[in-house]
């Protein structure tokens, strides 16, 4: 496959992958801010969520203070936000249009169906909008498109570069949320137990689809462990890290077996993998939950850095 | 003007081509006419084919509106079109692999030298090389207009990367899906051939120095160009890679393809970017878009290239002028198929006539397209006439004239109904280890009443084109 | 005259580039001016390939490296015996047709001030064999374009050298390209070796000048710079439409930044040994 096909399909699926992190990060923001004000200190959830995403500076220059409505035409239609929404999901779109020939029609109808539907509510009237219909929106079409992708794409090497995109992307970004909860969300480390605390690990989980299967699985009370344990080391659970750099590893094995050539991305990946596995939720805690997670992360962006070069440009190993 | 030619219609009673159309007409509610066409226009929506036909530019995400009445040619019409085409799409071959090697015809006196030589797209740079089987247009794009039952004339030739013809296919694809049974009632020539045929033809003229199964490629400038979605449609329908500049290098004695498992050797390249942008190592230095080292390969026999660098000095519209001498030099046959009677401005008899009858005729640019700068007379005020007049003065060599055609009209489904809008045509034949041509072409309409201009920015739209079989 | 050339290229790269690609005419004409006794082109880690004879009768060569790269050096040496046709180009096999360069490019488009001093010139010569006009087109262009390095760039065009009247050999055949094709002489770019007998020559070794196309006598070599026809210390290679087209090394690289560019050439009368024994 041309190298050049192989990354757009790659970048292809982190976009789509992206979108549903700040369609995630809005409803987070969104529910937030319809808790009571209990800190009285620093209370605003939205100033977090910019923060999440590495976007605070950009809005404020553009928009002053954190406004819901402003942060939400911000990260859902901003164009000129990379991060938002409508960015994410014209660039997924973009790299689709560019390789059409690689996607089914199932895939190409899914995706640029979603865009055609994201259009469309530009041009309606934003009172007629809610931020929480746009979420729901943002992450059903996320689901059609993967559902697209698993039921007609071939199992060929397309298929596990898209695969690696959305392991890698949805490694970072359940990282991302993690930590947007543990380290910027909360006021001040006083408020950890609080009812604040509570209720912004519910919605963190809710976010992630996760609410449900965390009582059943967890039971009982809410605690940073406990969700740390689902969001970290659950291999059942399907935005896990431990799920999502498995995922990367299947792909990777899978490209080393059709190509007949192990790249050095494989062995990074397998490495993550093996200390993910042995790893117990009292080691993570012991490190620093946001020093974990940004050791993670930075590993993350190695195996990335490593899928592009042995992939994706085309130059021989 | 003549009388225009109504294809459906002669002298009161319905033409034979149209005979189960003029029912399938008649039997259309209003409101079901309606449905059908939204429901054309979300299909070419959802397929993305929205781009320019024949680089016109404009938005990429444009729908070119599609007409869903056909057009129709008879086996025995078509039969005189295919013949012409061929023999046309042959001498164009012969000329180019002439003029770039022994110049016969100009020897011989049949066609000015400094036509063809001191022309911009005549290209030093390849005289002396013999590509594959000595074709140098592989694929042909002959555009047709007709006046009367029998009267067809060759508006231009294209030579060099003919757009247009994932409509044919698509409109034909269209069509069956919505008016299934039109296609059980008439006996419709399929076109669907096309791209085998393609595939084939390019195949056919790999290089010597390639063993085993040729691999082809389709060279795009890339997705932002206006004409993508053609390019990706018809990699796919090929099933070979579409790859940018960008994607190929050139090493040793051949050209590679960058992929995920290493270098992959290129043998054919169906390029649908310019020459002056192919190689910034012998063409325009600054182009992004080409292959540095790929003219060296070519011309050292390591890579095809289709169509030949240089073709177009075959297909502006001086050059056109000679086609008929063409087919006479080299084939030794009589034209099967007429040009538009053409005056050259750079002759100053001729333009004298030109400039004494700017208001009858059409003057063009000879290397102008998409229906921009040119006159029509007998549409034009005043004023355009004598801007023209100076702008004619002032370059003659730039200029051609021709009569104002009577094109002919179909049927076409406008607001009131159905009406007559005027047509043209172009069919794309294939020339490799043999000539071929799929039965059909792209109609294009020009849907504002009595409107000459079939361009798609200029209110122009596509039909599906059928030839009845036998 | 036996002449030996040594002519090394080198670039320097600030930055290693990734890749490398040239296309290269470093080879002499084949044609009954010179005669090749020894002629070497080599460079190191090179992959050479896709050679081949153009229609102009050129010897090309593309030659390529993989990087990361940090330095690339080309050394052509050889020795030719020459002898002087007083400019004529002779037995030279080629194809393309001289009304191919009737065509001017960017670098040589006509002006107005060009297409005045080019109808200046022939005003008096009306009638006249065409290698009279061609000599008066040469000298016309010595006289309004000074040789004067450091003035003009390589990408100037014959229009601004003129206007500026000082330039290099490249500048000064570009300008008799642009005379020559206004008055309907194709007209040609041609790189080549000089020898130089005196050190204070006013020309570089590494050397330009203009074919043009005579009736009855085919192409005739006029340099310009020199106030010449090209004799037996010139060496031909190749020709082409104007300075970019005809260059002896057209290339690319891919990455990098910076580059500098080391190129010294020496032409000596007489072969390799003789140098030696200097």
């Amino acid at each position: 496959m041309l190298s050049r096909t192989a990354s757009h399909l790659y970048w292809m699926a982190r976009y789509l992958e992206r979108a549903e992190t700040t369609a995630r990060l809005l409803q987070v923001g969104a529910r937030n801010a319809l808790m009571p004000d209990i800190g009285g200190g620093l209370r605003n959830d939205w100033e977090a969520v910019l923060q999440a995403l590495g976007q605070l500076e950009a809005f404020r220059e553009k928009f002053g203070d954190p406004v819901q409505r402003n942060v939400e035409t911000f990260l859902f239609f901003d164009s000129a936000n990379p991060a938002s929404v409508m960015s994410c999901l014209a660039a997924a779109r973009e790299n689709a249009r560019v390789v059409r020939t690689a996607l089914t029609s199932s895939v190409w109808d899914a995706i640029n169906t979603t865009f055609q539907e994201l259009q469309g509510f530009h041009r309606m009237e934003r009172s007629k909008l809610l931020v929480n219909d746009l979420a729901d929106w943002s992450l059903r079409s996320g689901a059609q498109i993967r559902g697209a992708i698993d039921a007609t794409q071939l199992r060929n090497d397309g298929y596990n570069f898209m695969g690696l995109g959305h392991s890698i992307e949805r490694g970072d970004n359940t990282a991302r949320l993690l930590d947007v909860k543990y380290y910027v969300l909360l006021p001040s480390l006083s408020y950890v137990g609080s009812a604040l605390d509570q209720s912004q690990w519910a919605t963190l989980l809710r976010s992630m689809q996760a609410h449900r299967a965390f009582v059943w699985a967890y039971k009982g009370e809410i605690t940073a462990a406990k969700i740390a344990h689902l969001l970290i080391l659950n291999r059942q659970f399907p935005r896990s890290l431990l799920s999502a750099t498995q995922g990367s590893v299947d792909h990777l094995d899978a490209l080393a077996r059709g190509y007949g050539h192990t790249p050095r991305a494989a062995s990074h990946a397998r490495g993550l993998l093996g200390e993910l596995a042995e790893a117990t939720i009292e080691d993570i805690f012991d490190e620093g939950l946001h020093q974990f997670l940004l050791r993670y992360m930075s590993r993350n962006s190695e195996i990335a850095g490593a899928v592009q070069s042995s992939y994706l440009e085309g130059v021989p190993e | 003007m003549t009388q225009t030619f109504n294809e459906m219609i002669d002298g009161g009673s319905v033409r034979a081509a149209y005979q189960s159309l003029e029912k399938w007409q008649n039997e259309m509610p209003a409101d079901l006419r309606q449905m059908k066409q939204s429901e054309a226009e979300a299909l070419f929506r959802r397929v993305g084919i929205t781009f320019a036909v024949y680089g016109e530019g404009g938005d990429p995400e444009r729908l070119i509106p599609f007409d869903m009445f056909p057009r129709v040619f008879t086996a025995d019409e078509w039969r005189k079109l295919d013949r012409g085409i061929r023999q046309r799409a042959a001498a164009l071959n012969a000329f180019l692999a002439d003029v770039y090697d022994q110049r016969e015809i100009i020897r011989a006196g049949r066609i000015p030298e400094h036509l063809v030589t001191h022309n911009e797209a005549f290209e030093r740079a390849v005289v002396g090389i013999r590509p594959p089987r000595n074709v140098w247009s592989h694929i042909v794009g002959i555009d047709l207009v007709r006046t009367g039952p029998d009267q067809f004339y060759v508006l231009e030739d294209n030579c060099r990367t003919p757009s247009g013809v994932s409509y044919m296919l698509q409109n034909r694809e269209i069509m069956m899906r919505m008016f299934p049974h039109l296609f059980v009632e008439n006996r419709i020539a399929p076109v669907d051939g096309y791209a085998d045929a393609l595939r084939h033809t390019l195949a056919s003229v790999a290089p010597k120095k390639c063993d085993g199964e040729p691999n082809v490629v389709i060279l795009t400038p890339g997705h932002f160009n206006s004409a993508y979605y053609e390019h990706s449609f018809l990699a796919d329908l090929m099933g070979v890679e579409l790859v940018e500049g960008q994607d190929l290098f050139v090493d040793g004695d051949f050209c590679w393809m960058r992929t995920t498992e290493g270098p992959k050797k290129v043998d054919v390249i169906y390029r649908r970017i310019d020459d002056a942008f192919l190689d910034p190592l012998c063409f325009r230095a600054d182009s992004m878009l080409g292959v540095p080292g790929l003219m060296n390969v070519y011309r050292s026999g390591g890579v095809t290239i289709c169509s030949a660098p240089g073709a177009g000095v075959a297909d502006d519209k001086a050059i056109y002028t000679f086609v008929p001498e063409m087919i006479r030099f080299y084939l030794g046959e009589a034209p099967i198929l007429e040009n538009v009677p053409t005056w050259q401005c750079a002759i100053p008899d001729q333009c004298k006539y030109v400039l004494e009858n700017l208001g009858d005729l059409v003057v063009k640019e000879v290397h102008g397209s998409g229906g921009y700068g040119m006159l029509v007379g007998p549409k034009a005020d005043k004023s355009q006439i004598e801007a023209f007049r100076a702008k004619i003065e002032e370059k003659p060599w730039n200029y051609i004239a021709q009569p104002t055609l009577s094109l002919s009209a179909c049927p076409t489904f406008v607001e009131e109904g159905v009406a007559p809008r005027h047509v043209d045509l172009r069919p794309y034949c294939l020339v490799g280890d043999k000539i071929e041509l799929v039965p059909g072409g792209l109609t294009r309409v020009a849907l504002n009443e009595g409107s000459l201009v079939v361009n798609s920015s200029q209110g122009g739209g596509v039909k599906d084109t059928w030839v009845l079989a036998e | 005259m036996k002449l030996s050339v040594s002519h090394i290229t080198r670039y320097n790269f600030d930055i290693p580039v990734r890749r490398l690609i040239q296309s290269h005419r470093l080879v002499p004409s084949r044609c009954a001016n010179q005669r090749v006794i020894t002629w070497e082109v080599n460079m190191l880690q090179a992959t050479r390939g896709a050679a081949f004879r153009d229609g102009a009768g050129d010897w090309t060569e593309t030659v390529s490296v993989q990087g990361p790269l940090d330095a690339f050096e080309i050394e052509v040496t050889g020795e030719v015996e020459t002898t002087d046709y007083a400019g004529i180009l002779k037995d030279h096999r080629e194809k393309v047709p001289p009304s191919a360069y009737l065509t001017p490019t960017a670098r040589t488009w006509p002006s107005q001030p060009l297409r005045e001093a080019a109808e200046e010139t022939l005003s008096a010569l009306e009638g006249k064999p065409t290698l009279e006009k061609a000599h008066a087109l040469s000298t016309v262009t010595a006289e309004r374009v000074e040789y004067m390095p450091g003035e003009t760039e390589h990408y100037t065009t014959a229009a601004e050298a003129f206007d500026l009247g000082k330039g290099v050999c490249q500048d000064q055949t570009h300008v008799l390209i642009a005379l020559a094709q206004l008055s309907g002489i194709p007209a040609r770019y041609v790189t080549g070796y000089l020898f130089s007998a005196s050190e204070d020559h006013m020309s570089e070794a590494s050397h330009a000048w203009a074919e043009l196309y005579v009736e009855d006598l085919g192409w005739v070599g006029f340099d310009a710079s020199n106030g010449v026809c090209p004799d037996d210390r010139y060496i031909r290679l190749g020709s082409g439409y104007d300075a970019q087209d005809a260059s002896p090394i057209r290339g690319m690289v891919t990455g990098g930044g910076g580059e500098r560019l080391d190129v010294r050439v020496k032409v000596r009368e007489g072969g390799v040994e003789g140098q030696q024994q200097q």
